[in-house]
């Protein structure tokens, strides 16, 4: 309920606003902000800790539970958090129509495209095959 | 009512606030370094394909893997991660400077300019001691 908050009594009243979400671009942007800083200090510590080491020991501690699982909450964290960014940024600089919405499926997709790949990489160093 | 008073002839008194201006205007280190996290955030936006690209190398086998570790090891791999490093450890200290703001601290003009000295300050150290930690993790540079 805290959420709610946070939202302005037009948007509560008519869940309107110049992308028709209100203020709920802006908090996600805040919550996955707050997520991503211990996120990318483990990400910096994994990454120290696998440099110089063979592609078998790679495999092996890049898919061992506690590791993967942080990688796919950094990799999920993040795409969520680029593309609300990467919208704002489009919608400040790009104004005519077509190449705004281009411009706006194209960071969707390439978001999608991004995490998914990851996170299927991810998965398979688990899961092994 | 007389303190209200007194307050409106105090704030009469203080010069008020030119108009900003292009070619007149203070030199603040915090609007260079708001310019700096959007710049930071766009070019993590593409960087995530390094880390894209290393898990899927990691993932196909010895081969995909060896490739990613020769372009890495590479000069010019080796200047695209330290931009990426650092655009990292910039936007995020950047985003807590933002997250201070967000619960509405840190707007005092000598805080604003720490700050910002202190994101560009910060940014650089961290990103000197995560390589030289890197390479002592590595056994020393190669
Ligand atoms: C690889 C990871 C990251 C990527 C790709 C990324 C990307 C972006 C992008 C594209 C923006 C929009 C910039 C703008 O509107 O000016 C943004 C904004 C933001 N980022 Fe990140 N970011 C990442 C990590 C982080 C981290 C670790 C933090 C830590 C606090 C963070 C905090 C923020 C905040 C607070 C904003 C909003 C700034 C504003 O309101 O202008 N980001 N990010
Ligand atoms: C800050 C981010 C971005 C800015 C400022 C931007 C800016 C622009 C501009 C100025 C054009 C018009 C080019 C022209 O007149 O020929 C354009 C077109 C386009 N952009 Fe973006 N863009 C951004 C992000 C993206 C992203 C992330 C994608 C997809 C990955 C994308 C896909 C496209 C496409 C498909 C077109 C249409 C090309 C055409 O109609 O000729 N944009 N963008």
């Amino acid at each position: 309920m805290k959420q709610n908050q946070i939202l302005t009594p037009m948007r509560r009243v008519r869940g309107l606003g110049a992308a028709h979400t209100g203020t709920q671009n802006f908090w996600h942007q805040r919550v996955t902000s707050v997520a991503a800083i211990p996120l990318t200090i483990a990400l910096i510590i994994i990454v120290i800790s696998l440099l110089g080491r063979s592609h078998a020991a790679v495999v092996q501690i890049l898919g061992s539970p506690i590791v993967a699982i942080v990688m796919l909450l950094f990799i999920i964290n993040t795409a969520y958090h680029m593309w609300i960014g990467l919208q704002e940024i489009i919608i400040d600089y790009v104004h005519e129509d077509k190449l705004k919405l281009a411009c706006l499926m194209g960071n969707t997709f390439f978001v999608f495209a991004i995490a998914f790949a990851s996170a299927f990489a991810i998965l398979k160093l688990s899961f092994g095959v | 009512m007389a303190e209200l008073e007194a307050g409106t002839t105090a704030a009469a008194r203080r010069p008020r606030p030119l108009s900003p201006h292009l070619q007149v205007y203070k030199f603040m280190l915090s609007y260079v370094m708001s310019g700096f996290h959007r710049i930071s955030g766009f070019v993590l936006y593409f960087g995530v394909l390094l880390i894209a690209w290393w898990l899927i190398a990691a993932a196909s086998g010895p081969n995909a893997y060896a490739n990613f570790e020769w372009f890495m090891g590479s000069l010019i791999g080796r200047l695209v991660l330290l931009g990426y490093t650092w655009a990292l450890l910039h936007h995020l200290l950047g985003g807590i400077r933002h997250l201070i703001w967000d619960v509405g601290r840190g707007f005092e003009p000598t805080e604003r300019e720490f700050l910002a000295l202190a994101t560009i300050v910060g940014s650089i150290s961290l990103t000197l001691i995560v390589w030289v930690v890197g390479y002592l993790a590595m056994g020393g540079p190669r």
